[in-house]
């Protein structure tokens, strides 16, 4: 109590008292049978919009030209469906809602709420039955306050939680495909695989990359695989690019892997995989559009910034005595993004130049 | 005609109760009592586009063929003729250009899903900040917080079943986390795709987890939901005559079923008003998938954002630490793990559990059924927002090409300037609010004490000039003083009688250390007696 | 006097005004700003010497007085024909505002006939890239299906999926190919301005150029979807989902539980 109090003599309460349901203020409609009739005319004619919007809806359906597929006359049906669909909506939506504001009952009401916890008796009921159930299952309690039959529990739960393992393991097991995770160590090219445009598949010929040329490049003879075009694509798919040869910086036994400048290295990202395909002509930059991983093509395609830490595997490539551009071989590591076994050829120890940091 | 009605509508009456008990049922729900808040109906929107999800859905399955089958293009859309792709994008350029109406369902079912996913969000911020989750309902937030992540699968896997290229560089990114995952990493990604990326059965594979698995259990979640809530009856705001033994409101049938009813029809119209003028997904522009080329703007549909901020935002390499480790000859991608695998984790793991962890801090209080405004639980309300905060730094992140070239800025900047936010600025948010909320509490305690401000100017007989304040009125005070004042725990002494250190000791001294953070700084609320030595104060 | 003039003023009238003024302003401005006049013109010997005399007093003092180029400073116009002058000058690229890997496009400096000048000057310096001819970037003669899957592999990552523009590193940025002209769409392909790379012929094909253009011109055209929201993808939709969507949908729920009055 404060000081004014015991001077007064007067104890206040603790804390304020619950002032009960505010008072309630009558609406108009309440009030006024005109606004009533007002309200109701609102809510007819919110509805009566509905039927319009439905209306205007298959009208355009119907109406418009079906046949045309310019993407004008495409545009048009969307959006006159669309504005005969929302309005149909919209009419029925605030119409009841309306009506509810205005017309319907909107004193408070209260409702008493019981706490969850179940009656002690329910609960000594429910404990009661279920002691009576483990009696009758044959495993019941023994005077020392253990259940017997440990060999019945011991082995029915073994049982269930081995039973789903017949079913589950050989169809999750189906779903893998042929589980050859070393697939992903090789790509289509070899030694002799002449580099062609993409999409097209043409040929590139070593005097077609001028200075500052980009070239997206896939193998000869991806585009006329019969089955798993898009899964070798995905791992074949090559930037070649051509620089003054004074910018560029070999990397050491990689001084073969290019000639006059033109240099070409995967495209998949070494971090999670999309195409690197940004080429930035003068700073040399290779840019990932996804997460924005950078590589300096001058030197290496090492990462200067962003998420990826390694450097974009390097296609060795040179020149065919028919003038175009082949690939000396397949990739020294697996091209995209890491995973546990990576580096590990089977069977043996990691290959030292593919760490590569 | 009336009495017709009347008859016909008690023999179906009768018909059911005498097959099924209905009544009872009717009785009990008829009339059930519903508080009256709008931030009550954003569950409900949730609900209701789920519900637009499903009809639009149903309609798409009849037209979208879920297969990678190559075909070549010879329908009407003059950009894409002659050009081979597969089943799964022809299908959804036929149901756009060939379909009258086809673009308008398309539409329609994207909006909705964004929609869906943002009303879950926020109806779940409206929970954390008004404390709904508190007993009773740690479950339902469960259930809940399961939503929310089927959610994110159901979105996922629906805009990755046309098999376009924007859709397609997002599963290859998936594709490269699951890789990354330690020793199972590469036989994960071969499970999903049937073998190598991109295989040729993941599309049939997520059509049926996105048509059937995935909105099985959703409909099954949002059931147990809605039990929940009929069984431990809604919230309900502070306010005179509301307790936490009562619900205050107005009943289901008709006020609710007009209301709630009604406002499906309007989240449905917002959703078909959006599908009528706003372009979404336009795969025509994307192209088939194909694994070589991409687009300036590569990001996934917004709910995903932040894990594609996640992974630009991680360096990879920091302060000459590179970010892939090579242990035993293994490789170990941290700048995957950590963005992509750990940090969802902890992320989900804390929104998931964190009713137990304010419990620790508070104790059981028993049920709770009245809301917190959230300025009367300033830490909670700090934690929220912090935690909105790092979420909102990753979404910003996820967009810097974007923000790069609206804003004429330099991408590589706002990415290391996001990387120091990521960590400064969800603390600094948490100390702002706080230190807001219990402003704000200070502010109600002034109202209380004095009223408001009324403007009018008094002159005493001695000179003295004061402004005139109008008290609050009953209603306004109760609102500003029935709010839980919660001081820290005590723990209970370290030794008992004899000198043994009483079990679980450590354990109460975490939670007592965990009640400090929360409510040692805190405004309490106006008491009788202050406000009776206020008014003496004139 | 008061009564007169109180009868004449209107409570409209500030706004009229202001308006007007408005209009005036806005007319003089796109009078006097009309584009520059374009004339084809034929390469005359007298061209090289005036072309010549313009670079000297407009371009000499980065690119020097032979066009040989500074380091660090200009590029070489040795060989970059007039394909490059056409682009970069008619681009308002060049004069450049300020030395740096990104030349923005502005206003341009000359008009045509005076690019044509320079570009006659700075071909006779050494064999170059020719400015195509108006059948080699007529986009009605194209076939944008092909030119779509020519841009999706080689464009669409920097200029974004319907040439919307995009991001590159450090600031610099591929602009919007929105307003660009054919000749323009073409040249650039051709000579790989700053940081784009060269698309010669041999890459890309004189018809792949057109089929290309083609596809660009397609894409000018509104979106079968409604409005296009920049084109930019699920960010802007994201954005608008909630600004639009999700607003709509709190003011609707406002609404509802308010009292009515």
């Amino acid at each position: 109590m404060s000081q004014s109090d015991q001077r007064q003599g007067k104890a206040e309460p603790e804390s304020f008292e619950d002032p009960g349901l505010p008072y309630h203020r009558p609406r108009l409609a309440d009030k006024d049978p005109k606004a009533a009739k007002r309200a109701e005319r609102q809510v007819a004619a919110m509805f009566g919009i509905s039927i319009l919007g439905t209306i205007i809806a298959l009208w355009a359906y119907f109406g418009l030209d079906q046949s045309a597929t310019d993407t004008a006359s495409i545009m048009q049906m969307n959006t006159a469906i669309g504005i005969g669909v929302m309005l149909g909506l919209f009419g029925i939506g605030f119409g009841a809602i309306h009506w509810a504001k205005t017309l319907m009952r909107d004193h408070d009401m209260v409702e008493e709420r019981h706490e969850l916890r179940s009656s002690d008796e329910a609960r000594a009921g429910a404990i009661q039955n279920l002691k009576d159930g483990v009696e009758d299952s044959g495993i019941g309690a023994t005077p020392e306050g253990v259940g017997r039959r440990g060999l019945l529990k011991g082995s029915l739960i073994t049982a269930v939680l081995l039973a789903p393992l017949a079913l589950l393991v050989p169809q999750i097991g189906n779903m893998g495909g042929n589980w050859d995770v070393n697939a992903l160590r090789h790509t289509m090219w070899k030694k002799g695989t002449r580099l062609a445009r993409d999409p097209e598949g043409t040929l590139i010929k070593a005097s077609d990359v001028t200075i500052g040329s980009a070239f997206h490049v896939i193998p000869e003879g991806l585009n006329e695989l019969e089955h798993g075009k898009l899964e070798e694509k995905a791992k074949a798919i090559v930037l070649m690019v051509r620089l003054d040869p004074r910018d560029l910086n070999l990397q050491p036994g990689r001084e073969d892997w290019s000639f006059d400048g033109i240099i070409a290295f995967s495209k998949v990202c070494t971090h999670v995989g999309c195409p690197v395909a940004l080429y930035e002509q003068q700073t040399h930059h290779l840019l990932c559009p996804c997460h924005q991983s950078t590589f300096d093509v001058a030197n290496g395609a090492k990462v200067i910034f962003g998420p990826a830490r390694r450097p974009l595997p390097q296609l060795p490539i040179a020149v065919d005595d028919e003038g175009y551009i082949i690939a000396q071989s397949d990739f020294d590591e697996p091209v995209g993004p890491s995973y546990w076994d990576r580096l590990k050829t089977p069977g043996s120890s990691p290959s030292a130049e593919a760490v590569g940091n | 005609m009336g009495t017709k009605i009347d008859h016909a509508a008690a023999g179906t009456a009768n018909y059911l109760d005498e097959r099924t008990s209905i009544g009872g049922f009717v009785k009990f729900f008829a009339r059930k009592i519903f508080p009256d808040h709008w931030s009550f109906m954003l569950g409900e929107v949730a609900l209701y586009s789920f519900v637009v999800l499903l009809i639009s859905g149903v309609f798409l399955t009849a037209y979208f063929v879920p297969s990678m089958t190559p075909v070549t293009y010879d329908g009407s859309f003059a950009s894409m003729r002659g050009v081979e792709m597969s089943e799964a994008f022809r299908s959804t350029l036929q149901t756009s250009f060939d379909i009258p109406g086809g673009l308008l369902l398309r539409q329609i079912h994207h909006w909705a899903a964004l929609l869906f996913t943002a009303s879950i969000l926020v109806h779940m911020a409206r929970i954390f900040f008004t404390g709904a989750f508190r007993k009773p309902r740690e479950i339902n937030w469960l259930v809940g917080f399961t939503l929310m992540i089927m959610s994110l699968a159901a979105g996922f896997t629906g805009y990755s079943l046309p098999d376009d290229v924007l859709s397609g560089n997002g599963l290859r990114i998936i594709d490269g986390i699951l890789k990354s995952i330690p020793i199972i990493g590469a036989y994960i990604s071969f499970w999903l795709f049937g073998g190598e990326f991109p295989g040729e059965i993941l599309i049939p594979r997520m059509f049926t987890a996105h048509i059937l698995i995935v909105p099985g259990l959703i409909l099954g979640l949002i059931a147990l939901h809605l039990f929940l809530v009929f069984l431990h009856k809604h919230t309900q705001y502070p306010g005179g005559g509301r307790t936490h033994k009562n619900v205050v409101g107005l009943p289901l049938f008709p006020v609710y079923t007009a209301k709630a009813g009604g406002f499906f029809f309007v989240v449905f119209g917002v959703i078909a008003f959006m599908a009528a003028f706003f372009t979404i997904n336009p795969v025509w522009n994307y192209g088939p998938y194909d694994p070589s080329p991409v687009s300036a703007g590569t990001q996934p549909d917004w709910y995903i954002l932040f894990i594609d901020g996640a992974l630009r935002l991680m360096p990879g390499e920091l302060f000459g630490i590179p970010s892939e480790w090579f242990v035993g000859g293994y490789t170990i991608s941290w700048n995957l793990l950590v963005p992509g695998v750990i940090m969802p984790a902890l992320l989900f793991g804390f929104m998931a559990l964190y009713p137990w962890f304010e419990a620790w801090a508070t104790g059981d209080r028993g049920e709770k059924h009245v809301l917190d405004r959230p300025r009367n639980a300033p830490v909670r309300t700090g934690i929220g927002v912090g935690v909105i905060t790092f979420y909102l730094v990753m979404v910003l992140e996820s967009m810097n090409d974007i923000m790069a070239m609206l804003f004429q800025l330099s991408l590589n900047d706002i990415t290391l300037s996001l990387r120091v936010a990521i960590f400064v600025a969800p603390v600094v948010a948490f100390m702002v609010t706080k230190r807001l909320c219990l402003g704000l509490q200070r502010k109600d305690r002034e109202l209380v004490l004095h009223g408001n401000e009324t403007g009018r100017i008094v002159r005493h007989e001695n000179g003295e000039y004061i402004e005139v304040h109008k008290p609050l009125d009953e209603q306004a005070r109760w609102i500003r003083v029935s709010y839980d004042d919660i001081a820290p725990s005590v723990v209970a002494p370290q030794f008992n009688d004899r000198g043994v250190q009483r079990k679980g000791h450590k354990w109460d001294k975490f939670k007592h250390l965990l009640s400090r953070f929360y409510y040692e700084d805190r405004v309490s609320p106006v008491t009788p007696a202050e406000l009776e030595d206020a008014k003496h104060h004139h | 006097m008061k009564k007169l003039a109180t009868k004449r003023y209107h409570k409209a009238a500030p706004l009229m005004l202001v308006l007007l003024l408005l209009a005036a302003i806005t007319g003089v401005a796109a009078i006097t700003t009309s584009a520059p006049a374009t004339a084809a013109t034929q390469v005359t010997g007298n061209d090289v010497v005036e072309g010549q005399k313009l670079f000297a007093a407009n371009c000499a003092t980065c690119h020097g007085m032979k066009a040989q180029g500074q380091e660090d400073i200009a590029p070489s116009l040795v060989g970059v024909g007039a394909a490059s002058v056409d682009f970069q000058v008619g681009s308002g690229r060049m004069p450049m505002q300020m030395s740096g890997t990104q030349a923005r496009a502005k206003m341009p400096q000359f008009a045509q006939p005076q690019i044509d000048l320079l570009a006659a000057y700075v071909a006779s310096l050494g064999a170059g890239p020719m400015v195509p001819t108006a059948e080699q970037v007529d986009g009605s003669l194209g076939n944008a299906a092909n030119g779509m899957e020519l841009f999706r592999t080689n464009c669409a990552m920097c200029h974004g999926s319907v040439g919307g523009g995009g991001a590159l590193t450090q600031g610099k940025y591929a602009p919007s190919l929105g307003k660009t002209t054919p000749t323009h769409i073409y040249e650039a392909m051709l000579t790989g301005p700053q940081s784009m790379p060269v698309f010669n012929q041999d890459n890309i094909s004189s018809k792949g150029k057109r089929d290309i253009i083609s596809y660009l011109e397609e894409q000018r055209k509104p979106s079968p979807g409604g409005l296009k929201l920049g084109a930019i993808g699920p960010v802007a939709e994201g954005f608008w989902a909630w600004v639009v969507g999700i607003g709509l949908i709190i003011a609707s729920t406002v609404w509802v539980g308010a009292r009515s009055s």
